[in-house]
């Protein structure tokens, strides 16, 4: 076995904590707030949504520096451990004052009521040191996680685009503490396993992923922990203890994604935005998808590796990854498995997949030559909310005629599901209007969507056939038929 | 000294560099006593029901827990009800009326602790049929949860009947969630005697103040109500903070330690109260220009289970039906419904924008019936000047501008121009549309209930000069604090750094008003300035009595005090008062003049003046999905003679972008059992960033001037820019007519989700 710790150990802001004493649940605004009494970071929802608990957290990717917004309401204290944590009450300019964002915001009056204020200056922040001169597009992008009721962003936009006027990226006071920090993290990552609790309740990190494969063997009933974009929510919103827990989200093995041998391989705890770049170089179809998958926090935070375990009919990545054929692979101490993605989703709640076993990797073929791909989403906002449908096409088309067509739904039925007629009816037939046509009519037979606060079971249908004249549209007529950035 | 942080200046929010920085202390991040305590609410999981038990043993024995309250603990009277119509208890004694209402409270060591044990309460209720909609409540005949209101003028039914044309419609106008990012939250602190300290997040602390009283069962003098700024309010903190100071102050009193209450964001929508939807019926008869001769409606309302305030939100619905047009003969009837959700409270507009919406439907269904442009037809039936001026509820319009906003706004925005290209690409089919509207609106300024149209302000110029101010109006964002030190800082001729606003506190300044109605700096502004000449009286007639007659003319400016050809600075001048012992503190007071208001007979002046608008808005809806996003909006908003333009110009861009949530995808969905589905950002959405129109070009109508004696001449800015937001509902429904060939207007109702636009769509195609 490895050998293991016994308490976690990180940076907050200047000073190491180190902690012992800490639940599997605890998370960090909580600590932060309560234990630490740093209420600059605010609470307005606690399930990821409204940004005001926006922190960043830095961590060694390959040795190096990389600080990523996050939600601190979901996410927990024990995933930390070898982790830089800045909070607002840790922004400065280069001379101690006011950092160029929150000089750059008071100057736009980009404050009302102010209670969104710090998490969207963290967010402008993070945005700032990627890029100094942000484009609106990119200033949308990072503000997707973050709710204000008072402003209508406009004076927002204006404090993101003048920030880079104020300062520079170069010399910011993190960026001045790099070093030290980085020399601080290194030290800290001592290779163990680390376990931690307070009374019963017990989370556990594991060395590697072998080691994960030993702890699950040895607890087949802890609760898996990635990004916690989900798992966060059974806590905080509905009290389900998750005792044990046994958190992945710090294994670099996971986390790899890389193409090679002809196929895209994206680590189970990769996050959205670890596998963003390699997966809309190889599929660009899903580059605008990707980006309208929650908020950037949340996509810093979860993985598709969870999005596929969790098992969910309105999960974004499996209609996108099935219609791509993805294969899945699972791995536990007996060894490793490959299914093919599709097979995962037996019902509602029950996937493939035994006690003691993991998701490791999505692995998607690259070799797609002549195939004409599409990814919709649809929902009441265009972005950070839930699917009401979702939908990854596929189609080979050969001399005109459709020689292969998988037709993937999400939000449609109980699982993440191919339109089996709708399928038939395009296979085999002319690539023009009137198949689609014929494949919209059958889909009547594919589905029984269910109504509920994000649309009615007629909208599901009618959305979802017309998801399949939009893609005649776009590919056979080459119409726009798109509203920018869907 | 330069004059930056005067009125007309864009001084920034006193509070920004706080808030940027996270030092800016909201309720929560107030230091907790040692002991302190936390409650959670227990909430009933039927919509109607008779209590037969509660059996509490679980939660009393969970970890952490210290007891509980319920009814039983109430040593004064059990009600909350902001109109006192003993209709709305802390906790029900033997009926639940909605699901969500709380019936009991936990209060444990900690909050997890009390949140974990409320969850053990074990409620037994005999189920009996609830009436949860609006239209349900009028079928069943009644009852209304308060007394309807009649506007009425002419003779509406024959000017229908002699009408050339008339048209009969019908609106379902959705609710909505205040949404402010900060939750409600109240945090009790018990004293000697009687006396209890509450801090909450509350646009009405007097009112919290009194209700705490009224339900602990002692007098208004022992207790305390302070809130240094809130996370947004909207409304929403108006009347509904009361259950949560309240449960608070008895927790606190039952187990003689500070108590707070902090409900999840589940909680805090689904136990308070929203905007009300409405279900409008009007007829409205019209001749071949579309001018209106006659309408009459009905605005019901679903209220909820008690009255809160939804006999004011109802009448203000009605108000507003007209919103800029003037109807000749006109008959307009409120149905506050009660219904066995939860009561709808205020939001910003206070049944204004429902009013105002069913009054631009109609103007939209007479334009495609008479196939004009809808502007046009808005544009004939403006109020006139001198003439045409006479509202619904029998106030002359006196200050009437909308003509000129909307035809200056018509120019600015290209509109005509822009409409023909959008009509003419339209034209040419396709999968995505365009469409524009431009809407106007006219926004009464007071409270209609008469009495709240005061204001009180406590003023101290210390001997240093600095100057500490006190108002009873509350920050929630809007900017008040900074408009009233202007103010102040002006009066004094001083520099706006001098003066401090601190906490809002029902010990400096009693019997306030709800700071709502948009009349927080028109109130408060006028009390400050009535404190701040009393000094400056004082220090004038010590002037003159030291230094004679040439002091008469004393001017205070640049931080100097002009006096006789003497030249004091602001400091030396009020030493040398103090130490001659004038009195340099000041209790300041208002109130509205002119305004009346006779509900029985529906006539009086409830405005003393009215804010005027416009918007133009274009979209692009999908009409495969439904999918929308707005391209571009102009605004041109009228705020008088701005106190401050920068915190006006956040005022109208926020209000607008959340008049647009209301209409687009903010959907409040209950299910079958009434119970509300859509009760956290993950499931109802406000306005994101992205949402925010492409281009967005909003000016203050610079030339405009309050004719009436307001502060500076400025104009309240809180609401009437919310509706605004209209203009993209109206944009959305020309998008969705194009199908048609603009042949119908199409039936759309409130708010236009991607799924209502489609359906929409759809029918029009069928
Ligand atoms: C604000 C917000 C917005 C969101 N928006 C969207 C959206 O637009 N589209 C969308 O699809 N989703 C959305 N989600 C949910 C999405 O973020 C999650 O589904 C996420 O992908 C799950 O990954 P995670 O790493 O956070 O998983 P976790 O929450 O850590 O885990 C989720 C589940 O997967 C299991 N699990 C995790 N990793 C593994 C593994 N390696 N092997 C086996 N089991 C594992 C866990 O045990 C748990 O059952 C949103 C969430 C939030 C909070
Ligand atoms: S509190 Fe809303 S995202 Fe964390
Ligand atoms: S300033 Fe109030 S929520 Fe953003």
């Amino acid at each position: 076995m490895a050998k293991e710790r016994r308490e976690i150990r990180f940076i907050l802001n200047g000073s190491d904590v180190r902690l012992g004493e800490v639940a599997a649940q605890d998370t960090l605004l909580d600590f932060l707030r309560n234990a630490r009494r740093l209420t600059g970071t605010k609470e307005g929802c606690a399930e990821g949504d409204c940004g005001a608990c926006t922190v960043l957290v830095g961590r060694l990717v390959k040795g190096r520096l990389r600080y990523e917004t996050v939600n601190a309401c979901i996410r927990f204290l024990a995933t930390l451990d070898g982790c830089h944590v800045v909070t607002i009450e840790h922004l400065r300019g280069a001379d101690g004052g006011m950092h160029p964002v929150q000089q750059a915001m008071v100057e736009a009056h980009g404050s009302q009521c102010g209670f969104c204020t710090p998490g969207i200056v963290m967010s402008l922040y993070a945005l700032w040191m990627q890029s100094a001169a942000p484009s609106d597009a990119e200033i949308e992008t990072a503000l997707q996680g973050n709710l204000c009721r008072c402003t209508g962003y406009e004076p927002i936009f204006k404090a993101a685009r003048a920030a880079a006027e104020l300062g520079d990226p170069a010399a910011d006071p993190l960026e001045a503490e790099r070093a030290d920090v980085t020399g601080r993290l290194k030290a800290m990552a001592d290779g163990a396993r680390v376990t931690v609790s307070r009374g019963e309740d017990r989370a556990i990190l594991p060395a590697d992923v072998a080691d994960l494969a030993d702890v699950l063997a040895k607890h087949p009933e802890a609760t898996i922990v990635a990004g916690a974009t989900d798992v966060g929510l059974w806590v905080t919103k509905f009290l389900k203890p998750i005792s044990p827990a046994v958190f992945v989200g710090h294994l670099s093995d996971l986390r790899q994604v890389d193409a090679k041998a002809a196929r895209l391989r994206i680590g189970a705890g990769a996050s959205y935005t670890d596998a963003e770049a390699a997966l809309a170089r190889a599929f660009p179809h899903l580059g605008p998808y990707w980006k309208r998958i929650a908020g950037w926090q949340v996509r810093n935070m979860g993985t598709v590796g969870g999005n596929i375990a969790n098992g969910s009919p309105i999960g974004d990545t499996p209609p996108v990854l099935i219609a791509l054929e993805a294969k899945l692979h699972l791995r536990s101490a007996e060894g490793t498995r490959e299914i093919p993605l599709e097979d995962f989703f037996i019902d509602y709640g029950k996937q493939d997949l035994r006690a003691g076993e993991f998701v490791e990797a999505v692995e998607i073929p690259l070799a797609q030559e002549g195939v004409r791909h599409a990814a919709y989403k649809v929902s009441k906002r265009r972005d950070e909310d839930i699917t009401a449908v979702a939908a990854g096409f596929a189609l080979r088309v050969e001399n005109g005629v459709i020689a292969d067509a998988r037709l993937v739904f999400g939000g449609m039925a109980a699982v993440p599901k191919r339109a089996a007629q709708a399928e038939a009816a395009l296979k085999g037939q002319p690539f023009d209007a009137a198949s689609f046509e014929r494949a919209a009519q059958a889909l009547a037979e594919d589905f029984q969507p269910l109504t509920d606060w994000r649309a009615s079971a007629e909208y599901r249908r009618l959305v979802a056939a017309n998801l399949l004249r939009r893609f005649w549209a776009e590919e056979g007529e080459g119409a726009k038929a798109r509203l920018e950035g869907v | 000294m330069g004059k930056l942080g005067h009125t007309g200046t864009p001084a920034p929010h006193d509070s920004a560099i706080k808030q940027v920085t996270g030092r800016a202390d909201y309720t929560d991040d107030i230091p907790e006593p040692i002991g302190t305590l936390h409650a959670y609410l227990g909430c009933a999981e039927v919509a109607r029901g008779r209590i037969e038990g509660m059996d509490l043993s679980g939660v009393l024995a969970a970890e952490g827990v210290v007891g509980v309250i319920t009814h039983e603990d109430i040593t004064g009277h059990n009600d909350i009800s902001a109109v006192h119509a003993d209709d709305e208890p802390v906790f029900p004694v033997s009926e639940v009326e909605f699901h969500g209402q709380p019936l009991c409270a936990v209060v444990a060591t900690s909050r997890d602790l009390a949140r974990r044990a409320a969850e053990l309460a074990k409620i037994e209720i005999t189920p009996l049929e609830p009436v949860l909609t609006t239209r349900e409540a009028l079928a069943a005949g009644g009852p209304d949860v308060t007394a309807p209101l009649k506007l009425e003028r002419g003779d509406a039914a024959e000017g229908l009947k002699s009408a050339q044309h008339r048209l009969a419609g019908q609106m379902e106008i959705g609710g909505q969630d205040h949404m402010y990012l900060e939750g409600q939250i109240a945090f009790a602190m018990p004293g000697e005697d009687d006396d209890m300290v509450i801090h909450a997040s509350t646009q009405h602390p007097t009112e919290a103040q009194m209700i705490a009283a009224q339900v602990l069962g002692v007098p208004a003098n022992a207790v305390v109500v302070n809130v240094r700024r809130m996370g947004g309010g909207f409304g929403g903190k108006e009347s509904q903070m009361n259950l949560f100071c309240c449960v608070a102050a008895l927790a606190a009193r039952k187990f003689g330690q500070a108590v707070k209450i902090r409900p999840d964001r589940d909680q805090d929508m689904t136990a308070t109260g929203k905007r009300h939807d409405f279900s409008a019926d009007y007829e409205v008869g019209f001749d071949g220009e579309g001018r209106i001769t006659a309408v009459e409606a009905q605005l019901a309302a679903r209220c909820g289970f008690a009255a809160d305030l939804s006999g004011p939100v109802t009448d203000r619905a009605l108000f507003h039906a007209d919103n800029a047009y003037y109807y000749p003969n006109v008959r307009l009837t409120s149905r506050p419904m009660k219904t066995n959700t939860v009561s709808n409270t205020a939001f910003r507009g206070f049944g204004g924008p429902q009013g105002v919406i069913m009054a631009e439907r109609m103007m939209e269904e007479i334009a495609y019936k008479l196939g004009k442009d809808p502007l046009d037809i808005r544009k004939a039936n403006f109020y006139g000047v001198g003439e045409r001026d006479v509202t619904p509820y029998h106030q002359t319009v006196e200050d009437n501008i909308i003509a000129r906003v909307v035809e200056e706004l018509e120019e600015s925005s290209d509109y005509r121009a822009r409409r023909d290209a959008i009509m003419a690409e339209n034209a040419k089919g396709g999968i995505l549309r365009r469409g524009i509207a431009l809407t106007p609106v006219k926004f009464g300024i007071s409270f209609t209930a008469t009495w709240y149209n005061q204001a009180g302000c406590l003023l101290h110029v210390y001997k240093d000069g600095s100057i500490m101010l006190n108002h009873g109006g509350t920050e929630m964002g809007q900017g008040l604090n900074t408009k009233v030190a202007q103010v102040v800082a002006e009066a004094f001729g001083v520099d706006l750094e001098l003066v401090k606003i601190t906490k809002t506190t029902t010990e400096k300044v009693p019997n306030t008003s709800a700071t709502a109605a948009s009349s927080g700096s028109d109130l408060n502004g006028m009390a400050a300035l009535d404190a701040a000449e009393q000094i400056k009286a004082r220090l004038v007639a010590h002037a003159a009595e030291k230094w004679g007659d040439v002091c008469n003319d004393v001017q205070f400016a640049d931080g100097k005090v002009l006096c006789g050809g003497e030249e004091f600075g602001w400091r030396e001048f009020i030493a040398q008062a103090y130490a001659d012992r004038v009195q340099l503190s000041a209790a300041g007071f208002y109130k509205t003049p002119k305004i009346h208001w006779d509900r029985a007979k529906g006539q009086g002046r409830p405005f003393y003046y009215f804010a005027y608008g416009a918007a133009c808005s274009e979209v692009e809806i999908d009409t495969l999905t439904g999918e929308c996003r707005v391209l571009r909006a102009d605004i041109l908003h009228d705020v008088g003679r701005s106190l401050n333009p920068a915190v006006d110009r956040g005022q109208v861009e926020g209000a607008f972008i959340q008049g647009m949530g209301w209409l687009t995808t903010e959907e409040l969905w209950w299910d079958e059992a009434g119970r509300l589905r859509t009760h956290a950002p993950s499931t109802y959405k406000i306005p994101l960033a992205s949402d925010k129109p492409r281009e967005f070009n909003v000016r203050l109508a610079e030339w405009s001037e309050n004719p009436e004696r307001t502060i500076k001449r400025s104009k309240a800015v809180g609401e009437p820019p919310f509706m605004l937001g209209i203009s993209v509902f109206e944009a959305i429904s020309h998008a969705v007519a194009s199908v048609a060939d603009y042949k119908t207007c199409p039936r759309l109702d409130a708010p236009a989700t991607p799924e209502r636009i489609l359906m929409a769509v759809e029918r029009l195609k069928r």
